[in-house]
């Protein structure tokens, strides 16, 4: 390996460039630096001698060609002395490669006109994912009311499958959170109601924090991270994949045979894991005021039998298929917006998670206004 | 391209690549067993066989990506194994490599997929880093309205000159290419195959080229090598090899598509090439 070299011979008329040395990748920063040097002493060689020349690859060859200022390929060889045959083969062949090639471009967007274009493509985009869920609900409980009319048309194995794992797999992580946070509340209530004596009240604190919301709301939360980050980023490697589309040529239904499964295991499941974690959350709360409070656990069971009403059970499980639902379109239909790219699953999973963890919450400060007005 | 027909390519004597008992197998089942092959300097050499019959994992065990189960690999007379212990040998071997999808950078862009090693291994300035990205590109015949796309918006052909394009941005000598053509209509499997002639004839590259298309070993391969039972059964020229007595290769060269290429073959050469 021999450094590359250029030297403008002094004692040449017209200027002559002679090239030595490799001219390959290997040494590329000194080439860049070779041509820079030239480029500023703004003598660009009329022709280069390349008899000592070693070696020459695409890199050396593009930086031997922009010396000579891009010369056409019928102009080259006067501009090459003492040049052997592959070197020739070469330059011809890059020089021909760039004048003959296709090199318009896309013009370059200017900032104002790139940021109003992206604001205004932003508004568009905005108004269409709005319109495209609504369209999206609609289509699924049109397609959920038909199937669970026509129970053989369910497609059994899939929705058992999907029960498994959205339901059965999450039983262990939402009891234990559930349970957690019934003790968490249960402590909470007890250093609160102590300086009024009142911490008999606590049982009574928990079964209404966990029946009526966190029962159903902590749940909701673990799935949507759990369950619809899951659908998203399956079906939407499966639209990446053209999956998607040979289900279609093969005549069935994306919705069907995809979203629907999913979105019936989530709306079995979820109520069924709200029911757990409703009394999980008791027990966490039995175990802190057993321990703490000295209420044991015959006296707190009795607490919340005798002076908690079943409606407020009623008011939490009710939201459960709300939240099954929301999650499990939201799920489902970031998956079918992939596009292409493996970096769009990840951006498309990440806005599922946060998308359906934000429904979740806003509907449930919606049916909290909606109970009270109804008195329940 | 006549002055390439007189002078024959590849150098009996200087093999770049030389494959000696080489055994690679997936748990019991056996994939290779006992190959030899070498590969000279400057040729192109078409590597066909059943599918199945390993040519993948051939070039997979070559470019070093298969842990190989027993047997010698020698790339440019150094043993493989050495080779690869160092990243900087590694850069130095100048192996480029066009996967048979394209494998391309599904979020990069095309001109960042070609300067992605370049930026890695040189410090090169933007300007220059620009200039060698759009001169891949225009050798690849790749128009640079592509440049700033995205993998999954350009069409097949398309994405194939771009796998080539940056196959080619460290200047590699030896080209590995699975399948070049597969899924692409005549015309552009033609245009592939042109291509890959002149920039071998250019840049006097060294071509291992895997490939079902009876008309590229027509067109641009020096040699053609078939694999088949875990060994390499023939390798020569094309005439050489298709009158080699072998069931499967009887059975490919006189099948119905190779009857076709036979004809396609008998018109070139009569228009003198
Ligand atoms: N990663 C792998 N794991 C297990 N088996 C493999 C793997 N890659 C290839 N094989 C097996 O090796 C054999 C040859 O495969 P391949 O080289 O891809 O065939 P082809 O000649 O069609 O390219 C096949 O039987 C395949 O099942
Ligand atoms: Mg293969």
């Amino acid at each position: 390996m021999s450094k590359p070299a250029l030297h403008f011979s002094a004692h040449e008329p017209s200027a002559v460039a002679e090239i030595s040395g490799d001219w390959v990748l290997r040494h590329v920063e000194q080439l860049e630096s070779l041509s820079q040097d030239a480029g500023r002493s703004a003598r660009q060689p009329g022709t280069l001698d390349l008899h000592a020349l070693q070696r020459l690859d695409t890199t050396g060859a593009l930086l031997l060609l922009q010396l000579l200022g891009m010369p056409r390929p019928e102009a080259l060889p006067q501009k090459l002395n003492r040049v052997s045959e592959a070197h020739r083969m070469i330059l011809t062949a890059l020089a021909a490669a760039i004048c003959d090639g296709d090199r318009s471009r896309k013009p370059a967007d200017r900032w104002l006109q790139d940021l109003l274009q992206r604001i205004g493509m932003w508004v568009v985009d905005a108004a269409q994912q709005l319109k495209l869920l609504t369209h999206f609900i609609g289509v699924v409980i049109t397609t959920t009311i038909r199937n669970l009319l026509q129970p053989w048309r369910l497609r059994w194995t899939s929705l058992v499958f999907h029960m498994e794992h959205v339901g059965l797999d999450a039983v262990p992580i939402v009891a234990l959170l559930s349970f957690l946070v019934g003790s968490t509340v249960a402590f909470l209530g007890a250093s609160v109601l102590r300086d009024f004596g009142a911490t008999i009240y606590t049982p009574d604190m928990v079964s209404y924090a966990f029946l009526r919301e966190f029962g159903t709301l902590l749940p909701a939360i673990l799935l949507a991270g759990r369950s619809g980050s899951a659908f998203t980023a399956q079906i939407g490697s499966m639209k990446s994949n053209e999956e998607i589309d040979a289900l279609k040529t093969l005549g069935m239904d994306p919705v069907c045979v995809l979203v629907m499964p999913r979105v019936v295991a989530l709306l079995f499941t979820l109520p069924l894991l709200s029911f757990i974690g409703m009394l999980s959350g008791l027990l966490g709360g039995m175990l802190v005021s057993a321990l703490v409070l000295d209420i044991s656990p015959a006296a707190y069971a009795s607490r919340i039998y005798n002076f908690t009403d079943i409606q407020h059970f009623w008011v939490g499980i009710s939201k459960a298929p709300v939240f099954a639902f929301l999650i499990g379109v939201v799920g489902c239909l970031e998956g079918f917006k992939v596009s292409g790219s493996a970096e769009s699953v990840g951006q498309h999973t990440t806005s599922s998670v946060v998308q359906s963890i934000f429904l979740v919450l806003t509907t449930d400060a919606m049916f909290a206004v909606l109970f009270e007005q109804l008195g329940l | 391209m006549t002055d390439t027909q007189q002078t024959p390519a590849g150098d009996p004597d200087d093999a770049v690549i030389r494959v000696r008992d080489l055994v690679n197998a997936f748990g019991a089942n056996v994939v290779h067993n006992g190959l030899d092959l070498d590969v000279r300097r400057g040729e192109i050499l078409g590597v066909v066989g059943g599918s199945g019959s390993g040519k993948s994992v051939l070039l997979r065990s070559i470019v070093g990506l298969q842990k190989i189960r027993s047997g010698v690999i020698e790339l440019f007379g150094e043993p493989l194994g050495e080779m690869l212990d160092d990243s900087d040998n590694l850069c130095d071997l100048r192996l480029g490599v066009m996967f048979q999808d394209g494998a391309l950078f599904s979020s990069l862009t095309v001109t960042e997929n070609i300067q992605l090693a370049i930026k890695e291994h040189y410090k090169v300035g933007d300007a220059l880093l620009q200039d060698l990205a759009d001169m891949k590109m225009l050798l690849a015949e790749l128009p640079l309205k592509a440049a700033n796309q995205y993998p999954s918006e350009l069409s097949g052909g398309m994405r194939k000159r771009a796998g080539l394009a940056r196959a080619l941005a460290l200047d590699p000598e030896i080209l590995f290419l699975d399948e070049p053509t597969a899924g692409l209509d005549p015309i552009s499997a033609a245009a592939i195959d042109r291509l890959l002639q002149t920039l071998r004839d250019a840049l006097g590259l060294t071509v291992f080229l895997v490939t079902h298309d009876l008309d590229t070993l027509h067109a641009i391969c020096d040699r053609v090598a078939v694999l088949g039972e875990g060994r390499l059964i023939t390798i020569g020229t094309l005439d050489e090899v298709a009158n080699f007595d072998h069931p499967w290769i009887k059975a490919y060269f006189s099948g119905p598509r190779g009857r076709r290429g036979q004809v396609d073959r008998g018109d070139t050469s009569d228009t003198g090439l």
